[in-house]
């Protein structure tokens, strides 16, 4: 599996870099900013309560033995 | 020693989820959490405060407690019930610049037996007409491991976390978010009060203990990735699954699935969570004789388990835009119960009092309260 995401980090960084240096310009938007709104609601944002999500990620990671990989928020509970 | 996760939860706490294009809105958090479950309670607060200056920079404060009273099943098998606190404060800055932010992030955490740094950097640059957000971060523990027996003792932990996160708007009604972590560890990985049991005939449990070793190194390897879906009656849907990997051959699936429904002023969300892992290499609820392995451990949450939570959550919104109190435009109260409970496979509970190889396996129970008030001006 560590095989994995070695190959996954070699396609998927040069393609990133790639896509990025390539100029933005060329893409056209295929959601239009004015097509936005329901993404815009208060119940789509992916991490509406950063205090909270914050503290809830901590308690996982005191009481499992995986962390990260979950972009938002991270903070607090004792591990004995 | 509440150190696990500290890191990455101070990485977290200042890097909100990738926008690069604007900065995060003006707002004040003040939470107070509680967690109930297998012989530990923990509460305090956590403050929250974010402004805006000028039109590029925007400044984040977190005041964030624990005070702890633990009897847990660890602490009561091989030492005293103890209660101690650790105070934790970020600061954090995001500069907007065109389809750019650069965030920067300091993190300092203090305990009567473990004292952390952390600083943190992050840039995310927006594409595609803001389509996709692109983020890079890098950041950077300084930990200093202490034992509250022993003044002189001091150890020293460096961690390093790389990540790279993707933030993608798929269609009007879906968005979505690609994450993956590298962590590495490297120094006093330990926890110094923990011990390992093995058998010993001489000893009347028919085991005796002695103190866990770990590996002074750890690297792991996270890929996470959610999808929230805006359902057609204004609802919304989220899933989730994480994988995880690391080099002590711990290896995890999480997934999770979340609905968010709002009626009049208020918001009802509910979640299931279900994690799965497998434990380390060098942990053994029992080990054969006294320093079998080279590297042992009996820490619960490197063995292997399963867990699943149930969480409930409710805000009401007393403040909207139409009936703004002076600079206050926006207020809510929210409160959540998040319900753990965990089936360990290889961790056997030792107040039982059974015979040796007899005990039953240990499961945890706990609840998790939290109730917060936010405000936005």
């Amino acid at each position: 599996m560590k095989n994995v995401f070695l190959a996954i980090g070699r396609i998927l960084l040069p393609l990133l870099v790639i896509g990025g240096l390539s100029g933005c310009s060329n893409i056209e938007p295929w959601v239009k900013p004015y097509e936005r709104d329901r993404l815009a609601d208060p119940i789509m944002a992916l991490d509406g309560d950063p205090v909270s999500t914050s503290y809830l990620q901590h308690v996982y990671e005191s009481r499992e033995g995986a962390r990260g990989g979950e972009g938002a928020a991270g903070g607090g509970c004792g591990c004995n | 020693m509440l150190r696990r996760g500290l890191l990455l939860a101070a990485t977290l706490m200042v890097f909100d989820v990738a926008h690069a294009g604007v900065l995060p809105e003006d707002r004040a958090d003040v939470l107070y959490h509680l967690y109930d479950g297998g012989g530990v309670e923990i509460d305090g607060p956590s403050i929250l405060v974010r402004k805006q200056v000028g039109k590029s920079l925007s400044f984040v404060g977190n005041y964030y407690v624990d005070m702890v009273s633990s009897a847990s099943i660890d602490v009561i098998t091989t030492a005293s019930p103890y209660t101690e606190e650790r105070k934790q404060w970020s600061l954090g800055m995001d500069y907007l610049r065109g389809n750019t932010t650069m965030r920067a992030g300091y993190t300092s955490s203090e305990e009567s037996d473990y004292d952390a740094a952390t600083y943190n950097f992050s840039v995310s640059q927006d594409m595609f007409g803001a389509l996709t957000t692109l983020t890079l971060s890098y950041a950077l523990g300084d930990d200093v491991v202490g034992k509250s027996n022993d003044p002189t003792f001091e150890r020293q932990l460096d961690k390093q976390i790389y990540g790279i996160g993707l933030t993608q708007i798929l269609t009007k009604n879906l968005i979505s978010t690609v994450n993956f972590e590298t962590m590495t560890d490297e120094g006093y990985l330990n926890n110094p009060y923990r011990s390992v049991r093995y058998f010993d005939s001489g000893s009347a449990l028919g085991y005796s203990y002695e103190s866990e070793l770990y590996p002074n190194t750890r690297t792991s390897n996270a890929l996470g990735i959610r999808a929230r879906y805006f359902l057609p009656y204004r609802a919304a849907v989220e899933a989730e699954y994480r994988y995880f990997i690391d080099t002590w051959d711990v290896e995890s699936h999480t997934a999770a699935i979340t609905y968010i429904h709002p009626w009049k002023d208020f918001t009802f969300t509910g979640k299931f969570r279900y994690h799965d892992q497998t434990g380390a290499h060098f942990y053994s609820d029992l080990f054969s004789r006294a320093e079998a392995t080279n590297f042992r451990g009996r820490d619960k949450e490197l063995s292997p388990l399963t867990s699943y939570t149930f969480k409930l959550k409710a805000a009401y919104t007393f403040l909207n835009e139409n009936q703004s109190w002076g600079f206050l435009k926006k207020g809510s109260v929210t409160a959540s119960l998040d319900m753990l409970h965990i089936d360990f496979h290889d961790f056997s509970d030792l107040t039982a009092l059974a015979p040796i190889g007899e005990e039953p396996l240990y499961k945890l129970d706990a609840d998790v309260f939290q109730i917060f008030f936010s405000f936005w001006y």
